[in-house]
Parts: C-alpha cells; structure tokens; sequence
C-alpha cells in the first residue's frame, strides 16, 4: 500500500521538492545578503552601546531599497497561500480522484482492507504537506529572521502566520479539509473551491480567536510626570485635557492602551475645572504646557494608564497553541474520513 | 452441494432507494455461473455486497464461509472485475501488476507475467492508453493473480467489441480450467453467457427467477407450439413459464421434465427445443408482466 501510494504521489513530490529547492537557493543567497548588510549598517554591534535606533533606521531603509531582501517578505505572503494550496492539490484528489475514476473498486480489492488504504494515504500525503509547508516555512523564518529582530513585529497577525511551525498545522487542515470535502462532495475541482473557501474563513477565525489563547498581560502606570514619558498631553478647548497613553513595548501584540479614571473607565478628555491641583491654571496653558502640579492634580484624581498586550517572548506559546489547534482539527477531519470510508461510501 | 456465496433476506437502500430487497440466493462452488438479468435488477449491487464493496443494509451474506471483506485474508479470497475494469491511467501495465504483487500476499507474479505477455501487451504501456478490452484483460490478470477461490466478474464484455468479447470469455475460461476457481459473472447479454457459464441465476427485480445447471435448465424447458387455447390440463410437475398467442396460435415456453408427454397428450401440439437466451428471456417477461398486475394473456391482446 506504501508503494501504490508513493507511485500515485510520486509526481506531485517531486514537483514540491524541486520548488523548495528552488526558494532555499534564493532565499539561502538572500538571507546572506540580509545578514551582510546587518552586519554593515552596524545593528550587529549596536545593542552593546545601547543605541540601536539609527543603526536599525538605517538597516530597514536598505533591505527597503534593495529589491532581492524583500523576497522574504514576498515569500513570506507566499507562506500564507502555500499551505493551503498544497492541501486543496494534494488532499482534494486523494480520494476523489479514485471515485470519479473508478479506481477504487480495484484498490479495495486488492488484499488490503480499506481502513489501511486510507490510513495509508492520508499519512504519507498528509505528513508530506506538513513537511512541505514547514520546510518552507523554516527556510522564509530564517531568511527574514534577521529584519524580524529588527522590526520586532512577530505578533502581528500578518507576519505571525508567515513564521515558524503555524503553517505546518495550516497545511495539516487544509489537506485534511480538502479530503473531507473531497470524499462529500465526491468531484474534485468543486471540493477544491469549498475547501479554499472554508480554509480561509477559519483562518479569519483563528484570527479572532488567537488573541483569547493566552490571557494578556496588563499594565497600569501611574500618571507621574512628563520625565517618564508614558503619557503625552495636550491642553484642550473649552477646559479639555486631552490625554494619549504612549506605549514602548518592543514586539508586543498591544490590544489595547488607554487611560482610565479612577472608576476604571477609558477616557480621553479629562475636564477642567477652574481651580485646584487640576485646572485650567496648572494644566490648560498651551504655550508652557502641564505644570508638576498638573501631574500630581491627574495623579491625585487617580487617572492611570492601562496597557494590556502580549509580551513579543510569547510567539513560541502563540505558535504552539495555533499549530496544535489546526492539528487538532485535521485529526478531527481524518476520523470523519475513516468512519465515512467504512460506513458511508457505495 | 456446497455455496461459494449465500444470500439470505439480503437488501440494500441507497438514500431512499431500495436496489437490492430481501433476495435470497445461492452459487454453487466449483462452477461458472452467470448471473442474468434486465438493468436495475441489482446485480451490480448484489456483487457489491458479495466484494463487501458495500455493506448490506438488511438481511446477510456469506462469501466462502466468511463476511465479505471482513479481513484481508477474506479480501484475498476473492478476485473482482468491477465494472468497466477500471485502472490508472497513469501507471504503467508492469506498475499494475507491481501494485497486486505488493498488496496480495498470495500473488502469483508469474502468473501475471505470463498472461501479459500471451495477451501481447507492452509492460510500460499506460493503462490510460489501453484499450477497452485490454484493460478488461489487464484487470482479469490481476483478479486471477491473486489467486483468489471465487471470481466474481461484474459486466466484463459488456463494452467489449464482439472480437474482444470472445478474446476476453477465452481468457476467462482458460484460467478457470487451470485453477481450482468458481467464477461468479453477471451479464445482460446472455449469448456471452452461454459461452462460458455452466450454470446460470435470472435475477429480476431483487428476485431469483430461475437458478440451475445450464445443461439442465436446457433440458427442462420446451416450447410447445399448438392451436390456440386459452387453458389446458398439463400433466403434474409441469409449469408454464409463458405464453404468447398469435392468430390460431398459441406458443408456450414450459417447465417439465418429459418433453414427449405433452404432445401425446394433447394431440396437434408440437415441441421445439430452446436456446439458454430464450428461456432466460421468457423468465424476465414473465416477472414483468406479473408486475404490471396483469396476467401475460392480457398483454398479448
């Protein structure tokens, strides 16, 4: 049965190997170029002077200028269609193919119980997309790991999906989704489009989802004074103080920045009065801007920022929780196959 | 006698469709036996059961003592020609029988090898590029290379042309005279059958309307010609399978097991002999007229 399906898969592996072979050629002499230009541009020494921001300035600029260092981005965007692509043609004809042919009713009369056929297929297919789409994957977050350190923008939803061992699991279910709807729908080129269709609206899904995987940390800061920088005001009209919460979290996945009073409430006006530690006198001059009192009046007051966010440390836990939930659901969707294959089916 | 295949009370329903209802059969072991009958009689679903291609839904069914495809070696017990001897396109003749040598753990490779080249196929030619009787041939080696008790063949000829049908029914009887096999085969076109079967099933409707050595059901069943005549008292133990009446005269197709007694009994009728496919005919027109609710004299008026 390994042989058959090796000999079935035989084409379409090694059109999968000569692409990755391929994007490791080009994206290998990228990723060198990238790790030169680091090194040129000074960001490679910066952080023991502690004074990264030019040299990192500096460093995007050029991979910006250069055409070929966007090719882990390119590749990257790549990543997000590749998974599941590699599901809907390899998982959509894996069965299908062999009902619209016929071809199973000489398969399954073969000394091979069916339970092994499809056990057999949907190992052996199923971990080639998992590997496919990790060694791309592997070969895209090494090429941009470089930029990605410098960017520190590995939370954000776009560059998260692009990384590390999520499309392994993309790819587990989308192939395992393609066979599902495959063997439903019993015609391949429809099963593809459903299964393009369905993939994408969970990935929106998992979108949504991802931020309440793991419970954010907070942050409340007391409004103290200019010096600390956490907060950037501005006198309003009509005794307004307009308040902004600023943020300096490197990488972090901020859901949200707010200041709140001291019932907890987000707010953004803070009003006037005419007199006291908070008041027009002390906070409202536009010229000389808030006084230290101002600062100990909005203290006083007990107005805070509130700040809750991912840490960017916690990509690993992201990736594993997003990895193994859309492993989950493709083991999910091959026990449907297995018990529709023995049940269902002629 | 002992049964290569048991149906009993055996049904199967697709969604809402019954194609196969409470059919109760049995196929004797050591032969070749043909199973007749109009399209939609469920011949294809009742050797889908018997491959365990599909599962029953009521009653049961026995294929060589066992469940069909219960176990692998049950599985290798039986060798299936589906219909239309499907095949994949892009292997190769050699890939196909690599594939049965790989998942028969009885096949004979030799076998194989040899029928192929006997059939003169190329080894590295597609199976997508052969031809329809090539690839029933192909699929016939790789049934009969693995060896199996029982063959069960499902329309084999029927998209054959007449060349490739006689080629392929040759085949098919050299490898029953060279292995121990019973061969189950289903057909509606019972001229092939009588080429190779040496007993013969009428299925109509779920129904078996007729099952028996070939040789036998030709012996025991006449056409008598004589004046028309609506009734007459046939001896015991004979059975009118069908009558049909043209101007003064009346011709029907009967059961017995003496042709000489019904012409000397009723004198100015005549015996004729009948061929397999006249009689299988007049079996399945029977069930039909009988499902109309009208007797088979009514309809010839």
């Amino acid at each position: 049965m390994i042989w058959l399906t090796w000999r079935q898969f035989r084409a379409q592996s090694i059109v999968a190997a000569a692409a990755l072979a391929a994007t490791a050629v080009v994206l290998g002499l990228t990723g060198l170029r990238v790790a030169r230009l680091y090194d040129s541009t000074g960001v490679a020494r910066c952080s023991a002077r502690k004074d990264c921001g030019p040299a990192s300035a500096n460093f995007l600029n050029q991979v910006n200028a250069s055409l070929d260092s966007h090719l882990p981005l390119l590749f990257g965007t790549a990543l997000i269609v590749i998974p599941v692509i590699i599901g809907i043609f390899w998982g959509a004809p894996l069965i299908t193919r062999e009902l619209e042919t016929g071809t199973y009713r000489l398969a399954w009369n073969q000394s091979v119980s069916r339970t092994r056929w499809l056990a057999t297929k949907l190992v052996l297919v199923g971990l080639a997309s998992m590997a496919a789409a990790g060694l791309f994957s592997a070969m895209v977050t090494w090429s941009a790991s470089l930029i990605d350190k410098v960017s520190m923008n590995w939370l954000q939803p776009a560059v998260f999906s692009e990384r590390g061992i999520a499309p392994v699991g993309y790819a587990a279910f989308a192939f395992a989704l393609a066979v599902t709807a495959g063997i439903l729908i019993r015609r391949t080129v429809p099963a593809m489009a459903v299964t393009l269709a369905i993939f994408t609206a969970v990935q929106f899904a998992a979108r949504a989802l991802r931020a309440h995987l793991i419970t954010p940390l907070r942050i409340i800061t007391p409004i103290s004074g200019l010096t600390g920088a956490n907060i950037t005001i501005r006198p309003g009209n009509a005794g307004q103080l307009a308040l902004a919460g600023n943020v300096n979290l490197p990488g972090a996945w901020i859901y949200s920045n707010q200041i709140v009073n001291a019932a907890g409430h987000p707010v953004s006006q803070v009003p006037l009065p005419a007199g006291g530690a908070l008041s027009v006198q002390t906070c409202g001059n536009a010229r000389t801007g808030p006084t230290g009192e101002c600062f100990a009046g909005l203290a006083g007051h007990g107005y805070r920022q509130l700040v809750t966010y991912q840490p960017a440390s916690r990509f690993w836990e992201f990736q594993w929780y997003e990895t193994a939930i859309f492993v989950a659901l493709a083991a999910v969707l091959a026990g449907f196959c297995f018990w529709w294959i023995r049940n269902r089916v002629s | 006698m002992t049964a290569v295949l048991q149906a009993r009370g055996l049904g199967k329903r697709y969604r809402r469709r019954w194609a196969l209802s409470d059919c109760t059969l049995t196929v004797p072991a050591g032969r070749v036996a043909g199973l007749v009958g109009p399209n939609g009689a469920g011949k294809t679903t009742l050797l889908h059961l018997a491959t365990g291609m599909a599962a029953p839904t009521a009653g049961r069914i026995d294929v060589l003592g066992g469940r069909p495809a219960s176990s692998p070696a049950q599985q290798g017990k039986v060798g299936f020609v589906a219909q239309d001897a499907p095949a994949y396109a892009g292997l190769s003749v050699a890939d196909h029988l690599r594939l049965g040598a790989r998942m028969n753990p009885r096949w004979d490779s030799q076998l194989a090898a040899g029928r192929i080249s006997e059939l003169g196929l190329d080894p590295r030619q597609k199976a997508g590029k052969l031809s329809g009787g090539q690839r029933a041939q192909l699929a016939l080696t790789m049934a009969v290379a693995k060896r199996p008790e029982l063959l069960i063949l499902d329309e084999p000829v029927a998209s054959l042309d007449p060349l490739a049908r006689r080629e392929f029914l040759r085949h098919l009887a050299e490898a029953v005279a060279d292995q121990d096999l019973s061969v189950l085969l289903s057909s509606h076109l019972v001229a092939d059958l009588e080429r190779v079967c040496d007993y013969v099933i009428v299925l109509v409707a779920s129904r078996v309307q007729l099952a028996g050595d070939v040789a036998q059901v030709l012996a025991g069943h006449h056409r008598l010609t004589g004046p028309r005549s609506e009734a007459t008292a046939w001896p015991p133990g004979w059975h009118v399978v069908a009558e049909s009446h043209a101007g003064r005269q009346t011709t029907l197709i009967v059961r017995g097991d003496s042709p000489g007694a019904p012409g000397q009994d009723n004198p100015g009728w005549t015996v004729g002999t009948l061929s397999l496919e006249d009689i299988v005919l007049a079996y399945m027109r029977q069930t039909v007229a009988s499902h109309d609710g009208l007797p088979a004299l009514e309809v010839t008026r």
